[in-house]
């Protein structure tokens, strides 16, 4: 079975008659053609240090598997460094990290990363570099991944030529085409002007669905942290100082005020006032999440 | 400006200036200005360049001049690349290599024509090697610092997408490295032809170098001039030559598409 069912569900199955954005009947084509859920994440305390400076302090934080996960924090939290630890391209201080119970290591093909710039090459077209790394007949899948984020049609252009959110669609097809069972995403929208914003969130929440990949954000962002994701945790100090269950129904209106009362509280123990209903019993307590 | 106008202009216009010298020095020497004994009129520039093309004599030093500085400047570049991309690419290869690189890149190579001599006799050999050796750094220099400057960023995005080895150099290095290469091709370019000339004009019995000292001993000023005009063209040519490979090889730049900044 070629891989590349995951991207079209018409392509295995020609008979089907399938809505091809019906993410329910995906789901069942994708997992018989190939069982992928998502990574399940398991961090025991990690701890990175660089010099006198303790990044990430005994750390310890379990994803479910296909749970989007949103980091917060401010600048310097350790946040971007957790991202790169688990994405392998920072080595561990200690501690330890598992999906699905075997080290990480072993699963590398499995994680992808994207960056906070896009970091296309940008003397390769848009095609190629979504099918970067890759072997064998990849043209028909890089442009499979490129319809998924709406660029089919920017598959002959260069880089240079493309919006800084469209360089951005081009990076997630470029992680996508690898099936990632754990997608990273490094601030991946700051740079973005607000509209472009809005439809990233709605083009990553549906990629999300629809492949369902175990997702970690980082973000400054608290609104859009509230918006997407499943549960926020917000780093403080290297050590997680509030994990917090986002239970509202999807698709979510974006500054509905559930979600406002939400960001207002995790914006409050992001800029360290006190909470008004202070409910967390210390910094370090890690809440289980429930799904 | 519409753009049918603008793009005459594009290919005519530079040649305006060089046209009005040369009509400029046409009317000195005519009128008596310059004693044409001392310079020769662009005319009889062209009557002599017309007598050699016709005798078969130009074609043929041009020919042979062409296929020495080609043949050096092949292997000069092949050198000052892999050079470039060891010192480059290894903290190795820059500490074994860059250090006597730049020492030898200091030595005026023309210093080096008694022992070229003296080893490879005056047949081609010397030249080749005169023109490999002058050709060599400037694409040594380019690559290394062409390789050096390439964004780290971009690296650590190709090795967290599996890249390494020989993938990672063809898909991220060479072509990250390739507008600085270019750079050196350029400045090769340029070197080629004057260190040709140069050891053409001390030992050869063919060349355009070989035409210009065997005018001189006749005193033909017209024959000397026109070599000069040649190295001027020959100059230009290679110019041009660099600049397709840039417009070529880096499309994806805008700086270079469509030959102008945008």
């Amino acid at each position: 079975m070629s891989p590349s069912t995951l991207f079209h569900p018409r392509d295995g199955f020609p008979e089907s008659d399938a809505e091809p954005h019906d993410s329910a009947i995906y789901r069942e084509i994708s997992t018989t053609s190939r069982p992928r859920a998502g990574s399940h994440l398991k961090l025991d305390c990690i701890a990175k240090r660089f010099g006198e400076l303790a990044v990430l302090d005994r750390l310890d934080l379990e994803i479910p598997s296909g749970q989007l996960v949103a980091i917060v924090g401010r600048s310097g939290c350790g946040k971007s460094t957790l991202l790169k630890l688990i994405a392998g391209l920072e080595t561990l201080g200690s501690g330890q990290l598992s999906t699905d119970g075997q080290p990480l290591s072993a699963h590398r093909d499995d994680t992808r990363l994207m960056f906070q710039e896009a970091r296309l090459l940008p003397w390769k077209h848009v095609l190629d570099n979504v099918g970067l790394g890759l072997a064998g007949e990849w043209r028909p899948r890089a442009l499979a991944a490129l319809r998924e984020v709406g660029l089919e049609n920017k598959a002959a252009m260069w880089p240079a030529q493309l919006s800084g959110g469209q360089r951005q669609r081009v990076a997630l097809a470029r992680a996508l085409i690898h099936q990632p069972r754990l997608l990273l995403l490094d601030e991946p929208l700051g740079a973005l002007d607000a509209l472009t914003r809005l439809e990233m969130h709605a083009l990553i929440e549906k990629l999300w669905q629809r492949h369902a990949f175990t997702l970690l954000l980082v973000t400054h962002d608290v609104a859009e942290a509230v918006q997407l994701a499943d549960r926020v945790i917000v780093l403080e100090d290297g050590r997680i100082g509030l994990d917090l269950t986002i239970p509202l129904p999807r698709p979510r209106e974006p500054a509905s005020p559930g979600l406002s009362a939400l960001e207002t509280r995790i914006l409050h123990r992001v800029l360290g006032r006190s909470e008004p209903d202070d409910d967390e019993a210390s910094p370090h307590a890690s809440r289980t999440p429930t799904p | 400006m519409s753009p049918a106008r603008r793009r005459t202009l594009d290919r005519w216009l530079p040649w305006l200036v060089p046209l009005l010298i040369v009509l400029f020095w046409q009317w000195l020497v005519s009128d008596g200005w310059i004693a044409s004994r001392l310079l020769p009129t662009p005319l009889s520039v062209f009557e002599a360049g017309w007598r050699l093309s016709a005798s078969g004599e130009l074609p043929h030093h041009l020919l042979i001049s062409f296929q020495r500085a080609a043949l050096g400047f092949l292997i000069g570049a092949s050198i000052g690349l892999l050079l470039g991309t060891l010192s480059g690419l290894s903290w190795w290869g820059e500490k074994l290599l860059d250090s006597s690189v730049q020492m030898v890149r200091n030595v005026p190579h023309l210093a080096l024509i008694p022992m070229v001599i003296l080893w490879f006799g005056i047949d081609e050999t010397a030249k080749i090697f005169l023109v490999a050796l002058g050709t060599a750094f400037p694409i040594y220099l380019n690559t290394f610092h062409g390789i050096r400057g390439i964004d780290a960023d971009l690296m650590e995005m190709a090795r967290s997408y599996g890249l390494s080895g020989r993938a990672l150099f063809t898909h991220v290095v060479l072509p990250g490295a390739m507008p600085s290469i270019l750079v050196g091709v350029r400045y090769s370019l340029g070197l080629m032809w004057l260190t040709l000339i140069v050891a053409e004009t001390i030992s050869a019995s063919s060349g355009i170098g070989y035409l210009a000292m065997n005018a001189r001993e006749f005193l033909q000023t017209d024959v000397v001039v026109l070599t000069i005009v040649l190295y001027a063209i020959l100059g230009k040519l290679a110019d041009e030559s660099a600049r397709f490979l840039e417009r070529r090889w880096l499309r994806w730049n805008p700086a270079y598409r469509g030959g102008q900044v945008q």
